[in-house]
């Protein structure tokens, strides 16, 4: 819309606005003559009020003033809103900008808004007008219905062998409705305990190469997969971090399950599936706490030196932890499976961390 | 015009009379009225926005290469899932200010749907007769909970992908059922087949959102048939006094409409919310520090985080895995609450079995406000225990000591919650110095009888 046809609309309709005021005064001065004062102020509920025989409710109030400066304001709004709205149409056509569609149409639906917001306040007649609450319930109709009911039952002589057999079929249906549910996924069942490794398994990184023990300096991690495996199982991805071989503290019966301090964990939580993708590993062993593995879902902290043991937080099991050992060529690879099994904890899941790797 | 549409309608539908009561229907006036308005209107931007939403979303999760405009991304691998969520936001015209809009429409309409509730708690609107809407609308909060996660998890990127991953150990620590629970719905082990997709898909755009359509639409119909509630300074417990819908409320209604859909569209298309591309496709062995779910998430977070590594193992066997107690339990319990409370308030003889039409003040009822206040408390205390990540980064106060000091404060502030509300209710109803509280008795003086007679207006 061009700066000069915007302002011959503005002048248009405030002149129009004008002749409606003048309009509307004169209607008012002729109301105000033909009814006497105290009619007036009951006309708006009158209808509502006649033949329904109520008790006398206050009475209600009507300001019939008219309020010329609000309607103005309510035309101004109106049509500021219907220039944001072309605003729109503009934008999307010219640069499909997302802050100026959203700026073009948020501010014309406010605009339109206020509009209709000021309109009910101030343009349109103000009222209090009243209801009644209705109490509900009647003595009466409830004994005829609960009688209706009744009723059903007369004549019929078999009443417990057939509700005996009413009460077969509706359990028996209802159990024919919900097994059905079954079919939305497989049994649960050993499928939780698979993973991808197994003694010999080779250890690759995310683009598939093979990690050398020279990989890392103690400090560092990185995420390891089964080689030629899915990298998308939860059985996969494990968080391999080095240490100093002296930080090691884990169990006897695992002393081999770290070649050059490389110690290698499920990154699946135990907690609550989350990948356990943070690393912290101290740079001032005096004021901080050990090296740790962290899960930044809920914090669940485990310590690599010790066989993925809870620091703190939510978990309930430790990390599982998978055996390496340095293959052939001097890569890492999978010296077993896990030692515990792995992901989010579910009933049935074992507790025994001593046990033979799976 | 009017005139010969309304005939036309009455002559064949025996309009006038329903239209004549819809016209007259009284809305008792106060601001706090309009909170479940707000949540009705983000529902209807949410559904408007959903489909526009729906005719480009593809749930699946075949893996392809990205090819949009966004540069960053291009050659990685994703699904179509997440492909078909990046093309909206980057080249369907005004599709991200759509699901930005979307993304605000969800969080604002649960923030009023809370807002809500906790006015209808506290002023005693629950009461009898209306206890059945209150559990509708308690309900719907639920519902609309689930399908505000259920829509952030759609767009598999990595936050969905991590929500989608405690969602689905929640599900299997669901005691002796939970393993299987968990298969049913993800049709096998984590992070599912591709049939998820779908069932997600529909849920969100059909069964869940029809669910709350039906329960909103029973919701205003009870409304309807019993009157809404007032203060007394209106009304009266047999007389609802307010404005009529027309013309009044209907102009000052679809002015909040249309406010509430312009601050949405606002909020879309000036605040940036849910960027999926920093965010990148979701892998199983993928996660980010300072993950947040969308504020309605965050009291389970919370339970989940502040919870003790507590299990209950028998033999081999875990019973009670440990996202149970935050995951499971403590939303039960919520709203196990919140369902119970109309009955359990009569049974502490804190509400009495008779019918309520006018409200209370908070203040009027210091024993339940207290008590409603303190269950209110001790949720958003553990709510708020869901934000100590990023406090840390803010304050350095240790995130270890930090969940040690919510743990304590989550058990102990709703003790101090309930002496403190019960004492300031008491001292602002000792007071009575109110604005809205007018003086409601009868000025009476000594008639020639020797009786008393209701005083004269001018010597009152």
């Amino acid at each position: 819309m061009t700066p000069g046809g915007l302002f011959a609309r503005l002048v248009a309709a405030l002149g129009g606005l004008g002749g409606l005021r003048r309009n509307r005064e004169r209607r008012q001065a002729e109301l105000h003559q033909i009814l006497p004062p105290g009619k007036r102020q009951f006309d708006a509920v009158r209808s509502e009020e006649q033949g329904r025989g109520r008790e006398a409710a206050p009475p209600p109030e009507l300001d019939e003033t008219g309020d010329p400066r609000a309607e103005l304001y309510v035309a101004l709004l109106l049509i500021a809103a219907a220039v944001a709205f072309v605003g729109f149409v503009v934008f999307y056509v010219v640069s499909e900008d997302t802050q100026l569609l959203g700026l073009s149409i948020g501010i014309g639906l406010v605009l339109a808004g206020v509009a209709a917001a000021l309109a009910g306040k101030r343009v349109v007649i103000q009222e209090k007008t009243t209801d009644e609450y209705v109490a509900y319930g009647d003595r009466e109709e409830r004994r005829e219905v609960a009688n209706h009911l009744v009723e059903g039952k007369v004549g019929v002589t078999r009443r417990k062998l057939l509700f005996s057999s009413l009460a077969a079929v509706g359990a028996a249906l209802g159990a024919a409705a919900v097994v059905p549910i079954a079919s939305l996924g497989p049994r649960v069942g050993e499928k939780v305990y698979e993973t991808p490794w197994s003694a010999g398994k080779r250890v690759v990184d995310e683009r598939g190469e093979p990690i050398a023990l020279d990989t890392l300096s103690p400090g560092e991690f990185i995420t390891g997969f089964p080689a030629g495996e899915s990298k998308e199982e939860i059985g996969s991805a494990l968080m391999i971090v080095r240490l100093e071989t002296d930080e090691l503290e884990l169990p006897a019966d695992r002393a081999d399950s770290a070649p050059g301090g490389y110690v290698a964990y499920s990154k699946i939580c135990t907690h609550a599936g989350c990948a356990v993708s943070l690393f912290r590993y101290p740079t001032f062993d005096e004021t901080q706490p050990g090296p740790a593995l962290v899960c930044p879902c809920h914090y669940s902290t485990f310590n690599p030196a010790d066989g993925g043991k809870v620091l703190f937080g939510p978990a309930g099991r430790p990390l599982p932890q998978l055996p390496l050992r340095a293959g052939a060529d001097g890569s890492l690879e999978a010296a077993g499976g896990f030692y515990e099994p792995i992901g989010p904890s579910y009933g049935g899941i074992r507790e025994d961390p001593g046990a033979k790797p799976l | 015009m009017i005139r010969r549409t309304v005939a036309a309608l009455d002559q064949r539908l025996g309009a006038a009379h329903p239209l004549k009561r819809t016209l007259r229907y009284v809305f008792p006036d106060h601001w706090t009225f309009m909170l479940g308005e707000i949540a009705m209107y983000c529902f209807v931007v949410l559904v408007a926005t959903g489909i526009f939403l729906t005719f480009w979303y593809v749930p699946s999760d075949a893996k392809l290469q990205y090819t949009g405009s966004y540069v960053p991304l291009q050659g990685t691998s994703m699904t179509e899932s997440f492909a078909s969520v990046m093309h909206i936001s980057f080249d369907v015209p005004a599709g991200l200010l759509v699901r930005q809009t979307h993304h605000w429409a969800a969080d604002v309409f649960i923030v009023a749907i809370v807002l809500h509730l906790v006015r209808i708690l506290l002023t005693g609107a629950y009461r009898k007769p209306r206890e059945l809407n209150y559990w509708l609308g308690v309900t719907m909060l639920g519902l609309a909970i689930l399908e505000g996660f259920l829509g952030y998890s759609l767009v598999d990127d990595l936050l969905s992908g991590m929500g989608l991953a405690i969602a689905y150990a929640v599900a299997m620590s669901v005691p002796f059922l939970g393993g299987q629970l968990a298969f049913l719905v993800w049709n096998g082990e984590f992070p599912g087949s591709s049939s998820l997709w779908p069932r997600l898909e529909i849920l969100h755009v059909f069964l869940i959102p029809m669910a709350i359509a039906t329960l909103l639409a029973l919701h205003l119909a009870q409304i309807v048939r019993q009157h809404h509630t007032q203060f007394p300074e209106e009304g009266s417990e047999r007389v609802v006094r307010g404005t009529p819908a027309w013309p009044g409320y209907t102009f000052r209604s679809l002015g909040l409409f249309l406010i509430v859909a312009g601050v949405l569209f606002l909020l879309g298309g000036l605040v940036q919310i849910n960027p999926i591309w920093e965010w990148g496709p979701y892998e199983p062995y993928l996660s980010t520090n300072g993950a947040q779910p969308d504020w309605y998430v965050g009291w389970l977070i919370g339970a989940l985080r502040l919870m003790p590594p507590l299990e209950v193992v028998i033999g081999d066997y875990t019973v009670v895995p440990n996202p149970f107690w935050g995951g499971a339990l403590f939303p039960a319990v919520v709203f196990g609450l919140l369902y119970a409370w109309p009955p359990l308030a009569r049974r502490l003889r804190l509400d009495d079995h008779r019918e309520h039409n006018l409200l209370d003040r908070p203040r009027d009822n210091p024993k339940r406000t207290a008590l409603i206040v303190a269950f209110l408390v001790w949720v958003f205390a553990i709510f708020a225990a869901g934000a100590t990540d990023r406090f840390y980064f803010r304050s350095f106060i240790s995130y270890e000591g930090q969940v040690w000091f919510f743990r304590a404060f989550a058990l102990l502030v709703p003790f101090l919650a309930y002496f403190v509300t019960k004492r300031v209710c008491k001292e602002l109803r000792a007071r009575e110095e109110h604005p809205l509280r007018g003086w409601r008795g009868t000025v009476i003086e000594r008639n020639d009888q020797l009786g008393f007679e209701p005083a004269r207006k001018d010597s009152a």
